[in-house]
Formats: C-alpha cells, sequence, structure tokens
C-alpha cells in the first residue's frame, strides 16, 4: 500500500497529463460521434454571448453584401408571388392557404425561422456555425438551416438561445442533392480541401453532366425542402473504376460572410426519421 | 503588474485573438491555418508548478475548443506542450543563473538561439499532435505531412513578429530575502 502511494507520488506529473490527455481525447470522440459535448449547452451560452458581442460589430462591415442578397432573394421571392400571374380566366381564382390545415386537404409541411448568424468557423476540418436561435424558440436538433443564397448546414446542438449548426463544411457532414437538370440524385459531402467547394458522389454515369450545371437539394432529404440551391458544378471527375461521377460542386453560399440563415423545421421530420431508421435495421 | 493578472489578461486576449482574428482569416491554402494561441503556455512563469501548469493549459486549450465547437481538439496538445515544457526548459538554459533571476520565458532570459529553439520544438510539437488527432478522424497522408509544415511555418513567423512587436522586458524577479 504505501508502495502504491509512493509510485503516485513520484509519477503525480505524469499521472495527471496522463489523466488530462484522457480526457480530452474522450471528449473529442464522443463529441465527433454525437454531436455532444459535457456542459455544451452552459458553454453554448457563454461563447454564443461573447460571439453575439463582436459579430454586433462586425456586421457593420458587411452590410452591404448582407443587403445585396438579402434584396436579390427579395426579388426572386417577389417574382413567385402570385399576384404575378393572371388566371386564365377572371371569374375563378384558387388561393392555397398558409393554414397548418384547410379544407382542401393541404398540410404544411415547412416552417421558417430568421435567425442572425453569431459565430461561423471555417478553417478547420470540423467547422460549426453558431446562430442566435436556441430551443426557447423553437428549434429543433435536425432543422436545416439555409442562407439567402443556398443552403448552409443541419441544427446538431441547442442551448435556451443559441444553436450549433454543424456547417457543410465539416468532413461527417451529408446531405442528399440531385442535378436540377435530370434530377439524378447524390450525396454532398465536403472533402476538407477548400471551403469555396463541395464534392457531390453517388451521381451515375448515366446522367449529362456539364459544367456550370445546377444543384439542388433533392426530393429524398427528411431535414431540407426539396429543390434549394446549392450550388453549380465546378470540375467534373470521372473515376473509371467506379459507375459514379465525383463532381466539384462551387458552393452558391459564400461560407466566409453568412449573417443571416433561415431555419426550416419539418413538421413530419421524426415521423419520416423514425420510419428511414427502423427499416434500416431489420432488412 | 503582478504575474498573476498579467497572465490572467493574456489568457483571455490570446484566446480572442485566435478566434476572432486569426480564425476569421480566410485560408490562403489548405495547409496554412495560423494559430499562435499556445503561445500563451511557452509564455507562463519558469517557477510555476507543475500541475497548475498542466491544469492551466487544459482550461486553456479547452475554452478555445468551445469557441470552435470542437471540445479537446485543442486541449490534448496545450497538454502535451505543457508537460514537454519543463524539460525542455531545463536542457536549454544554465541551470543556476537564468531561472532564478527571470521571471518567465522569453529572448531576454534565455537569449535568442535557445529561445527560438524552445519555440520551435514546442510549435513543431503542438501542430504535429493537433494535425495528427484531426487526421485520425478524418484521414489523409498528404493532408498530414503538408498541414504539418504549413502550419508551423506560418506559427513560427507570427511568432517571431510578436516577439518583435512585443518587447517583453526580460524582468527580474523581485529580490525576496
Amino acid at each position: 500500500m504505501k508502495n502504491i502511494f509512493l509510485f503516485i507520488r513520484r509519477y503525480f506529473t505524469f499521472l495527471s497529463f496522463l489523466l488530462f490527455q484522457v480526457i480530452a481525447i474522450v471528449l473529442l470522440s464522443s463529441a465527433s460521434k454525437t454531436h455532444q459535448s459535457f456542459f455544451a449547452s452552459a458553454a453554448n451560452e457563454v461563447t454564443g454571448r461573447i460571439n453575439t458581442q463582436y459579430s454586433g460589430l462586425r456586421e457593420y462591415f458587411t452590410l452591404k453584401e448582407t443587403n445585396r442578397s438579402l434584396a436579390e432573394e427579395n426579388a426572386r421571392l417577389r417574382n413567385l408571388l402570385p399576384a404575378n400571374f393572371l388566371p386564365a380566366t377572371d371569374e375563378k381564382k384558387l388561393m392555397v392557404d398558409t393554414l397548418f390545415r384547410d379544407s382542401l386537404g393541404h398540410y404544411r409541411k415547412f416552417t421558417y425561422l430568421p435567425a442572425r448568424v453569431v459565430g461561423n468557423t471555417y478553417t478547420l476540418q470540423a467547422n460549426f456555425i453558431t446562430i442566435e436561435r436556441g430551443s426557447s424558440q423553437g428549434v429543433k436538433k435536425g432543422m436545416a438551416v439555409v442562407g439567402p443564397d443556398g443552403i448552409t448546414g443541419v441544427v446538431v446542438e441547442t442551448s435556451a438561445n443559441f444553436s450549433k449548426v454543424m456547417s457543410l463544411l465539416h468532413r461527417n457532414s451529408k446531405v442528399s442533392a440531385m442535378l436540377k437538370k435530370d434530377n439524378s440524385a447524390g450525396t454532398i459531402e465536403w472533402d476538407g480541401v477548400d471551403p469555396g467547394y463541395l464534392i457531390l458522389k453517388n451521381v451515375t454515369k448515366g446522367a449529362k453532366v456539364h459544367k456550370g450545371d445546377t444543384v439542388l437539394t433533392s426530393t429524398y432529404s427528411a431535414n431540407f425542402p426539396a429543390r434549394l440551391m446549392i450550388g453549380t458544378v465546378a470540375e467534373i471527375a470521372s473515376e473509371s473504376a467506379s459507375n459514379f461521377y465525383t463532381l466539384k460542386i462551387k458552393t452558391a453560399t459564400n461560407f466566409f460572410s453568412i449573417q443571416y440563415v433561415y431555419l426550416i423545421g419539418n413538421v413530419r421530420y421524426t415521423e419520416q426519421e423514425q420510419l428511414e431508421n427502423n427499416t434500416q435495421k431489420n432488412p | 503588474m503582478s504575474s498573476l493578472l498579467k497572465n490572467i489578461v493574456r489568457f483571455i486576449l490570446f484566446i480572442l485573438f485566435q478566434v476572432y482574428i486569426l480564425n476569421q482569416v480566410p485560408p490562403l491554402h489548405r495547409f496554412i491555418i495560423p494559430y499562435i494561441y499556445f503561445l500563451y503556455i511557452l509564455w507562463l512563469p519558469f517557477q510555476i508548478n507543475r500541475f497548475l501548469l498542466l491544469a492551466i493549459s487544459f482550461v486553456f486549450g479547452l475554452s478555445l475548443d468551445y469557441f470552435t465547437g470542437t471540445p479537446g481538439l485543442h486541449a490534448a496538445p496545450c497538454v502535451l506542450i505543457a508537460y514537454i515544457r519543463p524539460f525542455i526548459l531545463s536542457l536549454l538554459i544554465p541551470q543556476e543563473t537564468t531561472e532564478q533571476s527571470y521571471i518567465e520565458p522569453g529572448r531576454n532570459s534565455m537569449g535568442w538561439a535557445p529561445y527560438a529553439l524552445y519555440v520551435s520544438v514546442l510549435t513543431f510539437v503542438h501542430h504535429f499532435y493537433l494535425v495528427l488527432i484531426e487526421w485520425l478522424q478524418f484521414g489523409n497522408f498528404v493532408y498530414f505531412l503538408g498541414k504539418v509544415a504549413g502550419t508551423t511555418t506560418i506559427s513560427l513567423l507570427m511568432i517571431f513578429l510578436a516577439e518583435l512587436l512585443f518587447n517583453r522586458k526580460g524582468r527580474h524577479r523581485a529580490n525576496v530575502a
């Protein structure tokens, strides 16, 4: 017994070094598996508050760019207004109500919530965005995050007033996507090389891809609504060994200057997710 | 300013500088990521208790991690360099004189050459371990080698500039007797 104490006393520094290393590695591995870390929500509140202070200052420098992209988005949306389109005859007009349920049997599937970006990284291999909306404003895990120009990420962690978003620039991020031209589906990932480019994998070689083709979110995704902008094809690499293209995609979103985003919640997200996960387990 | 207060202020400034300035720089190249925050650990006093040194480094790394959303990623290399630091210092400085007359490592207290060696070794170890952890998670060997080389070079350059800009006076310890 005495020897054990002597041993501990003698190697106290080394043992505490090992202890700290183990704690750090355990924290890291558990965080990369579940995207949830110890004290996460408390730490989130603190860093979120400091981030807010800083981004309040920083915002002034990108006001011009933010205004431009918001104005462009407004123009795009105004073009879609029903008032722009005349009905075939003036007698009847079909209106789609935005209530949760209407008498025609329409359901509301997606809800939108604006949010301000207060923290953003793009230099690491695992990048996150912090936004100033949390569980008390109705943010849930798995909500899609979309900027004015294109999609941005998925919510992975929420605290009372802030949420952490896994950016598309995260090595574990996966989003179902398709080519606008012929709807051939694939998966958007990031290879960690350049924050301006994503990788679109598993597009069949039957698809006729050209440089500059538009890539949208696919109809299969549970959290993203279909046909949202992701980016454009910048480079086509075809490996002769496989039946699939690997495409380099220029992101529509400029990850260096995101200021405002929308959180998109799918009302049937849990249902779809549960069904898909159950079928995987029992084939 | 007392040594404790000075180090608390430095703690906050280094974290804020890394998070809000260096991490916001759009990457020049995928291998080049500017890191300077760990200089805080290199500048801690000579006479600090070794356990305290490890604990401070852990907390320091972890507080950066909570800003970047990767708990443990920077804490592990910080603890490693904090553990190695006393060994390298004892190799590099003349035992009797320096350690007793100066408070913290610096070019004034150690001389340019030993100080440069001390900084380069610990910078290299820090980046090697940091990128190693990142590489084990995501994997790509060329990326690993290139990034260690790139980040180490840019960090050393920045530390050199920091040394030129902030002329830390190699203050002698107050003569407590």
